[in-house]
């Protein structure tokens, strides 16, 4: 789905050659400052190359409307910034963007429950900790029906037992819906479990790249 | 009574006994601030006399060329005054947005206020033109830098926002929306504020000079009345096109946003 080509960004990121597989689920591994966030900006056109091209369904990305590409490739940052109001106006914000049709309460009820925030829709986002936001984040941009997702430590501000449920929840919808996942994670169990492909980044640079059948036993 | 009592030069210097008793004042209280008081009042006076001979001659001989080249003078120096204001925070395309839409703002309103509202004869007519736009242009200034303020403000401490609106594909336009409502809300207040207290909490300059001058109080209100309505829409005008074109210079080609 994804191809990089002799890309560097400043002195960020050089990646002469990387692929990211359709239909498939990917996670970037690697230590903080690597260049992992970076890498899934540029694949959603939140940044741009300073060198080389990154080719989107065999198209040059350079060449796609930002704003399409966006819509068909959405990232969940780290710390996803809230929007004034309450959980629905949250849920419902990223469609308004998008000019979609706004679906009722039941479906924004059945996705707070997808992403285990048992919430009503009328709570104000300012009382949520920040786990709790990071599931709205996600509820959000699970309902845009994208057809790849990139999530920058989708779980990082969750406890051990939630992160596996929601973890186990996107994987799922995924493989069922037969879209693209590229995931950043600290945690090495969390790839390991549900990769097809990890690759490791390192000073910017590809450091190592394992398939399914070749991870850790 | 007619006409208006001339004041000689003596009666105008015993007006500087106000200039006086400030000085008085400040230095009794120690605080620091009579040089900026004497430099105000002599730069205030020296501007004006300057300004009072160079309208008596504009006045006697008036010229088309020289009403359209004053008023350019007028438009350049207000536009200098926010490049200056807001010094290194303005990129190019930015300062290119706030001369263009000063220039079409009040050029447009001016325009159709002394040809369209008062109907002046010749069109370039000194003494309609030149206050009527130091008063358009004045107040389309200040509307401009309360706007650019507050759109400079809002793209810096909501830029979390703006970059996550984008990142549920909003458009570079929808996913500043509230920054630019807030902004015109922001430049707009201040004209709207000083028209419901207008009459009642103080006389506006112009009807007060009207009146001094000998019109009848009818007359200088009929054309404080349309002045105010001339400013309203000139400063409206100058910061929608301001706001419309100038969201845009944050973003790149892109649609990504550019680093401040």
């Amino acid at each position: 789905m994804f191809e990089f080509i002799d890309v560097k960004f400043k002195d960020i990121i050089d990646l002469p050659a990387l692929c990211i597989e359709k239909g498939k689920i990917t996670t970037l591994v690697g230590t903080s400052g690597s260049g992992k966030t970076t890498i899934l900006k540029l694949m959603n056109k939140m940044l741009s190359p300073t060198q080389g091209v990154i080719l989107f369904n065999r198209t040059n990305l350079g060449l796609i409307n930002s704003v399409t590409h966006r819509r068909q490739v959405t990232m969940l940052s780290q710390n996803p910034a809230m929007f004034e109001g309450n959980i629905r106006d949250n849920l419902q914000v990223g469609l308004k963007f998008q000019e979609k049709d706004i679906p009722g309460d039941n479906v924004l009820k059945g996705i707070l429950e997808q992403v285990k925030l048992n919430k009503p829709l009328d709570s104000p986002v300012n009382n949520l900790s920040g786990g709790e936001k990071q599931r709205l984040a996600l509820g959000r941009i699970l309902l845009f029906n994208p057809e790849a997702y990139l999530l920058d430590e989708p779980s990082a501000a969750l406890d051990d037992q939630t992160e596996e449920a929601i973890i186990e929840m996107v994987t799922g919808h995924v493989k069922d819906n037969n879209k693209t996942l590229v995931m950043v994670t600290h945690s090495k169990a969390i790839a390991a479990k549900y990769a097809d492909t990890i690759i490791e980044i390192a000073g910017g640079r590809c450091s190592g790249r394992r398939g399914h059948d070749e991870r850790d036993h | 009574m007619n006409g208006i009592i001339d004041l000689t030069v003596w009666q105008v210097a015993l007006a500087y006994l106000f200039v006086l008793i400030v000085l008085f004042i400040v230095r009794i209280r120690n605080i620091n601030r009579e040089k900026e008081i004497i430099l105000s009042s002599v730069r205030m006076t020296l501007q004006l006399i300057l300004v009072g001979y160079i309208l008596v001659y504009i006045f006697r001989y008036p010229n088309p060329l020289v009403t359209v080249g004053i008023i350019l003078l007028m438009e350049a120096f207000a536009v200098y005054t926010i490049f200056k204001k807001f010094k290194a925070k303005l990129t190019r395309p930015f300062k290119n947005v706030i001369t263009l839409s000063m220039a079409a703002g009040t050029l447009a309103c001016l325009l159709y206020f002394l040809l369209a509202v008062v109907r002046v004869e010749p069109w370039y007519a000194p003494q309609y033109f030149i206050p009527i736009a130091g008063m358009i242009i004045g107040n389309s200034m200040t509307g401009i830098s309360l706007g650019v303020k507050s759109l400079l403000e809002g793209m810096t401490t909501q830029k979390a926002l703006v970059e996550e609106a984008l990142n549920l594909g909003a458009t570079p336009r929808a996913a500043s929306r509230n920054i630019i409502d807030s902004t015109f809300d922001a430049a707009i207040m201040p004209t709207i504020n000083s028209m419901i207290g207008m009459g009642i909490v103080f006389l506006p300059g112009m009807m007060t000079g009207q009146i001094l001058a000998g019109a009848a109080p009818t007359t200088a209100i009929a054309y404080q009345i349309a002045i105010m309505l001339g400013i309203l829409g000139a400063v409206a005008l100058t910061v929608i096109i301001m706001l419309q074109l100038g969201y845009r210079t944050f973003f790149n080609k892109e649609d990504q946003l550019n680093d401040l």
